[in-house]
């Protein structure tokens, strides 16, 4: 049979689509793939998929009924991963739990079980840095800015916590990657998309844009950092690995002594 | 604020407050409802970590490092040389609010020497705690040290600001402490934990009929004991942690490996090591027995009093209960595989749904992640190879020490990974 590549937007709901039109036509032999993401076959045949509501909400609320809600929340993770040909996985995963009259949605036997529970693990893990290693500034327009350079696309994942937890200050956390942001505003959180100025530095603080005590704190708070090591247990090893060198250049503790 | 004295007074008291290893943030229930600044519901942050690796996730901080006691392990104390210094409480609580908002913190963690008397201390720690949940509206984490012998009624009011108090009790046997802090009075300790202990249990049967009933210390209390300045052994130190979880509800012990800081002649000399693997032994040992259904008596016992350094606790008990295997992965309880060295929580988790599908066998095992190295000597499953030969427990020891090369000499976190 030919093999078949169905482009897709880019979203969740674009995937969706595309799962439900493998189901459709009961395809086999198919590659799902980002269309903004360049890595298409040569000799298969493209299609389009048009990203329909109404389709990958069946297939979302299908799933649920035959698989836990945590399996369910493990396929976004894995999704958000953004990682090469994760569609496939998930394709799989999806297409064995449908395809079976029990619940094997945690049949870890099965590869595209465990191996969607290993990416959905590492997107959870870097969530949760992102949770830890935010660290907001204060602008001059009195708004705790933050950027961001996940491996993943976690920043829908993080909004609910920190929309919880900093209900009384505005807020950006912009992800300079993926170019695009969360803004608070007291109110409601929407997605934003922001241009900077050429000279922006994001790892460092300017006083163009930064409030004049966004400095001082800075400097308090890497004091402490300091402080608060004992040297005599010194394990660098160990350090890293909690605080891995590519989040080194966001976190105000870790700048050269200003 | 001061700017740069602030500054000068946070390097001196940060430094003075490090030696303490109490950092969890997680277990309150204070949800942010009232639109006010911060959360401190479910798992608490580690927003940074140390170059030790220790886990950054509370501003720790002493309000002064001025003491009127003398507790020979303790920087703090009045006969050592150092800077002394003091925060308002203002101070705490904008440097508090200022790090929390920058998200460098989950919140604060106030401790402090011992300034005039325990209750004119208390009552500033308390202070603190009171201007940052009633003025500022902070729903973040606050962790108070109750200072040993302040009075009930100030015990009863950190209660209700703080989400967790602790009392440190250093020094795990009566004797120890008498020799190294002649000062303290043992009884001062166990006053405010009974406290804390009663007012909780209160809270728990008064909540149930009035729903209003003001939180009083979610998070509960924990304890810190310092190992290796006293010369206690691995048996006694647990048995004490036991009879503390016990007898007062502990959410935490933690243990805390001395750092030589002084010269004194009843404590390891400065340039000692500090016992950071033993320490990582003992958080081991706490964590059978918390999570893995391990009892205290089967991990040290007056057979056993020392903890093995080159082993971790999960496989010298099981080399010493070698009857006990090997344990049938697809037959054995919750309760056994999670005694199977090298097998972690987790997979005992992925073991227990993963059976309901098939028997499984050793790539079913390898990949659900068990530690093989380890565990290949302590079970069977729907696989024929396993290790038949009948070996004695040195052997086995012997065997796996050699296939695990450097792994057992790297010094652990204290609080994290400790089992694969
Ligand atoms: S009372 Fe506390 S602060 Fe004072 S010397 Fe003893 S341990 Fe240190």
């Amino acid at each position: 049979m030919q093999h078949k590549t169905l482009l897709y937007d880019g979203t969740f709901e674009g995937f969706l689509s595309c799962v439900f039109y493998v189901f459709e036509y009961k395809l086999k032999n198919v590659t799902i793939q980002n269309q903004f993401v360049n890595q298409s076959e040569l000799f298969s045949d493209n299609e389009t998929i048009n990203t329909d509501k109404q389709k990958s909400d069946r297939v979302w609320k299908g799933l649920k009924q035959k698989a836990s809600t945590l399996s369910s929340t493990k396929i976004y993770y894995a999704f958000l991963s953004e990682q090469p040909k994760v569609e496939n996985v998930l394709l799989d995963y999806m297409l064995y739990i449908f395809n079976s009259s029990e619940k094997v949605d945690t049949d870890f036997t099965q590869p595209s079980v465990l191996k969607t529970s290993q990416i959905a693990k590492n997107v959870s893990r870097e969530k949760h840095r992102m949770e830890a290693f935010v660290r907001f500034k204060l602008t001059k327009d009195n708004i705790y800015f933050a950027n961001i350079e996940p491996d993943f696309n976690v920043l829908p994942l993080i909004a609910k916590h920190f929309k919880s937890r900093y209900a009384d200050q505005k807020w950006v956390i912009y992800d300079i990657r993926r170019n695009y942001g969360l803004f608070y505003d007291l109110h409601k959180l929407d997605f934003i998309n922001l241009d900077f100025p050429e000279n922006f530095d994001f790892s460092k603080t300017s006083s163009d844009f930064f409030a004049d005590e966004e400095f001082e704190f800075q400097k308090l708070w890497k004091d402490y950092f300091d402080s608060t090591n004992i040297k005599e247990r010194k394990n660098m090893k160990l350090h890293i690995r909690h605080v891995p060198k590519r989040y080194w250049k966001y976190l105000s503790e870790k700048q050269p002594n200003l | 604020m001061s700017f740069e004295r602030t500054l000068e007074k946070l390097k001196i008291l940060a430094d003075a407050a490090k030696y303490d290893v109490s950092c969890s943030s997680s277990g309150s229930k204070r949800t942010n409802t009232n639109k006010g600044l911060g959360d401190a519901t479910g798992m608490g942050i580690c927003h940074s970590y140390t170059e030790d690796g220790r886990c950054v996730s509370l501003l720790k901080i002493l309000l002064t490092n001025h003491c009127i006691f003398d507790c020979a392990y303790c920087v703090t104390r009045k006969s050592n040389d150092v800077k002394r210094a003091a925060f308002k409480v203002q101070e705490v609580v904008d440097l508090t609010i200022n790090f929390y908002r920058r998200n460098y913190i989950e919140g604060l963690f106030l401790s402090s020497g011992i300034f005039k008397s325990a209750d004119y201390t208390m009552e500033r720690l308390v202070a603190v705690a009171k201007k940052l949940r009633l003025e500022e509206n902070f729903n973040g984490y606050i962790h108070l040290k109750s200072i040993p012998g302040a009075s009930d009624e100030l015990m009863r009011e950190a209660g209700l600001y703080a989400d967790r108090l602790s009392v440190n009790i250093e020094i795990p046997t009566k004797s120890g402490l008498k020799l190294l802090a002649p000062d303290k009075n043992f009884d001062d300790f166990i006053k405010p934990m009974e406290k804390v202990k009663n007012e909780i249990i209160q809270y728990k049967s008064e909540k149930k009929i009035i729903k209003s009933t003001p939180k009083y210390a979610p998070g509960g209390q924990s304890t810190q004991m310092i190992v290796g300045a006293s010369g206690e052994n691995d048996f006694q130190i647990l048995k004490t942690a036991e009879h503390y979880y016990k007898n007062f509800n502990l959410k935490r012990v933690y243990y805390s490996g001395y750092v030589p800081i002084s010269y004194d002649n009843r404590l390891p000399a400065i340039g000692s090591e500090v016992p950071m693997l033993r320490e990582n032994r003992l958080y081991q040992s706490d964590w059978l027995t918390r999570f893995y259904g391990f009892h205290t008596n089967e991990i040290v016992n007056l057979n056993h009093q020392n903890l093995d350094l080159d082993i971790d606790p999960k496989l010298s008990w099981a080399l010493r209960n070698l009857h006990e295997f090997p344990v049938d992965v697809n037959k054995a309880d919750k309760r056994m595989l999670a005694r199977i060295p090298g097998v972690g929580m987790k997979s005992v988790a992925k073991i227990l749904m993963a059976r309901k599908y098939r028997r499984l066998n050793w790539d079913h095992l390898k990949k659900i992640g068990i530690a093989f190295n380890r565990a290949q000597y302590f079970l069977v499953c729907d696989s024929n190879q396993f290790e038949r030969r009948d070996l004695t427990a040195t052997k086995l020891k012997a065997i796996i020490l050699k296939n695990s090369n450097s792994k057992y000499d790297k010094l652990l976190s204290p609080q994290l990974n400790l089992f694969s």
